[in-house]
């Protein structure tokens, strides 16, 4: 028999798959139904940030670097799948992305070669940001660069980065970034179809890093994690290179925030320097604070919920949203520090936990962490 | 087991400096195997400072740490502490979020890599031992408790059995029993008496009743020098000692 804990991720699993495989798909149209695809790219992001910050301590407040990263290796390849020699033929040196052609580039760059291939380009996205953050978190964590000094040090590294990418207008597309994109392999995603597919696409991808995240937390790593939050000496003094594990799960994050990036340019078809910066970062973090930031799922939801009411209230009210999103974060620190997360573990899991008791004995020595 | 008098650990003109304030300066004593040295000495007088030398959490200035023949000083704190060192904090620290039975499989000394401990998995020798010490600890009716929800002194006891786990082969304790009431006070007397016949112990304790009833050895610090050094009894009655004591 599963233990409890079990057969609450089990539930709460099946609920959020169900919603966003079964509900969500009948009850809204192609278009609604893209934007929320567009959203949960960014809980791949914010499940990371549980895994970083929640877990762990380390508040990130420079994700968009890797969601930029992994949306920029995507755009790449699309880029040259769009730019063949037959579309770009009026270009003064035709086969080569239009908008090097404009800033008088003559050849591809040698950094652009690579992402003619979609396997390189699928395992870049995913490699880049990581060894990126490998090396982010050497310099600091090693280090013993913690806390506000790390948050303000990945703010910078965001900022460099958007900075660098809106300078470099006639290599990577500079403030309009790459746009004018087509076709993955030959096959259009612009169309409704692909749409669907891209959607379906990005939620199972999404259960799956749940379902990996969830099995990095129930592990003996993950259990070290929390400990280095609250007692990072003893930690230490325990026989642990600290350094490493918070390298290791600053990386993971950093991984799927860039799954997260190219899926976002798949189903957006563009990415620009808007969404590597600052502002995109902090929001992430918002949306994280605001599901819980301690709860997988309850991070998901916050994504969803939070870009929701971004979208229906900066269609009526544009000049006032960022007020009520700061309003928002304010109020959360304030009296919800657990997120929505924690109003569900007060009020609703106490009836969870009587519907699914039953002959289910927890005998695991283990504070399960909810999923 | 042929060379009876090579000390478990050496300390030769151990110094270091904080802005130019010398918190330790020019020490030097030795630890045989299985003594148990305690270490006096009024407020500010560098104890705590020893053992954060020793550990590596303090980097020295000048001198050297011999520990089993091993350079300390050149060490990381991880090495430090799979070479053999075991260091308990005055406040006690433990994993509040964790139950008493993680405190203690953390602790244990297995899985330490980032990927060991990904795919660590409980056997059956690893949870018989954490049985077995929390049964030394008091806490064995404890163990799916969360640390956060214990009493003090069984905090204490936690942190103390998070350090035997490791079986270290010096065992650092920074006030042990600061802080606790008078019942928990004589238990934990009769717990390090018992766990620390088999290892050698550098305490730091203000309690003279307590360090009496333990030490093999006591050393006197003052301003990061030794004043005084050798039993309680010649401790007690060295003028130095009762100067610094009395004399301010």
């Amino acid at each position: 028999m599963l233990s409890l804990q079990n057969r609450k991720d089990i539930l709460f699993l099946s609920i959020l798959a169900a919603i966003l495989l079964i509900v969500l798909p009948m009850g809204l149209d192609a278009f609604r139904l893209n934007l929320i695809g567009k959203y949960l790219t960014y809980a791949f992001v914010t499940i990371g940030l549980v895994a970083c910050w929640g877990d762990s301590g380390i508040l990130s407040l420079g994700q968009g670097i890797f969601f930029g990263l992994g949306g920029y290796c995507m755009a790449m390849f699309l880029k040259l799948q769009a730019s063949t020699l037959e579309a770009t033929k009026n270009q003064s040196t035709p086969g080569i992305p239009d908008f090097m052609d404009w800033n008088q580039i003559t050849a591809l760059p040698w950094f652009w070669k690579p992402f003619h291939s979609l396997s390189f380009s699928l395992i870049a996205m995913m490699v880049i940001p990581a060894v990126l953050a490998v090396v982010i978190g050497a310099a600091m964590f090693k280090r013993r660069v913690g806390g506000t000094y790390f948050a303000i040090i990945t703010q910078a590294i965001a900022s460099v980065l958007t900075i660098l990418i809106v300078g470099q207008q006639g290599y990577i597309g500079g403030v309009n970034g790459i746009t004018d994109l087509r076709t993955l392999d030959g096959w259009d995603i612009r169309t409704d179809h692909a749409k669907y597919i891209l959607y379906y696409a990005g939620v199972v991808l999404l259960l799956a890093c749940l379902l990996l995240l969830r099995f990095v937390r129930k592990s003996k790593l993950g259990r070290i994690l929390r400990a280095m939050r609250d007692q990072e000496d003893r930690v230490r003094f325990s026989g642990y290179n600290v350094a490493n594990f918070k390298i290791f799960i600053f990386a993971l994050a950093a991984a799927m925030a860039g799954i997260g990036g190219a899926l976002f340019t798949l189903e957006v078809g563009f990415m620009s320097p808007t969404f590597v910066g600052i502002v995109p970062s902090i929001e992430m973090v918002i949306y994280c604070a605001v599901g819980g930031r301690n709860s997988l799922v309850g991070a998901v939801y916050g994504t969803l919920l939070v870009n929701w009411a971004r979208t229906s209230f900066s269609e009526s009210f544009p000049e006032i949203w960022t007020f009520a999103m700061g309003g928002l974060f304010i109020a959360i620190v304030l009296f919800l520090p657990g997120g929505l997360a924690s109003l569900y573990q007060n009020y609703i899991d106490p009836y969870v936990c009587r519907i699914l008791k039953g002959n289910g004995r927890q005998t695991s020595h283990t504070v399960d962490k909810a999923i | 087991m042929t060379i009876q008098n090579d000390p478990l650990l050496s300390v030769e003109n151990l110094s270091v400096s904080f802005d130019g304030f010398k918190a330790v300066d020019d020490l030097s004593f030795q630890l045989e195997k299985g003594e148990i040295r305690v270490i006096i000495g009024p407020n500010g007088a560098g104890k705590t400072t020893v053992l954060d030398l020793i550990c590596g959490r303090t980097k020295a200035t000048s001198g050297s740490i011999q520990f089993e023949g091993r350079e300390l000083t050149r060490l990381k704190e991880y090495d430090i502490v799979r070479a053999g060192v075991g260091r308990k904090f005055q406040t006690p620290s433990v994993y509040e979020d964790l139950t008493v039975f993680e405190n203690l499989e953390i602790s244990y000394p297995s899985g330490r890599s980032v990927f060991e401990a990904l795919f660590f998995r409980r056997n059956k020798e690893i949870i018989d031992r954490i049985k077995e010490i929390s049964e030394m600890i008091f806490l064995d009716n404890q163990l799916d408790r969360k640390a956060a929800d214990l009493s003090h002194g069984q905090k204490q006891w936690l942190e103390i059995g998070m350090l035997l786990i490791q079986d270290p082969a010096l065992l650092m304790l920074d006030e042990p029993v600061a802080g606790m009431t008078v019942s928990e006070r004589v238990r934990t007397a009769e717990l390090l008496q018992r766990i620390i016949q088999s290892r050698s112990v550098l305490v730091i304790e203000h309690d003279m009743g307590f360090v009496e009833k333990i030490a093999h050895r006591v050393t006197v610090l003052h301003q990061g020098r030794i004043i005084s050094d050798g039993s309680m009894e010649h401790v007690k009655n060295d003028p130095k000692v009762v100067e610094v004591y009395l004399g301010h």
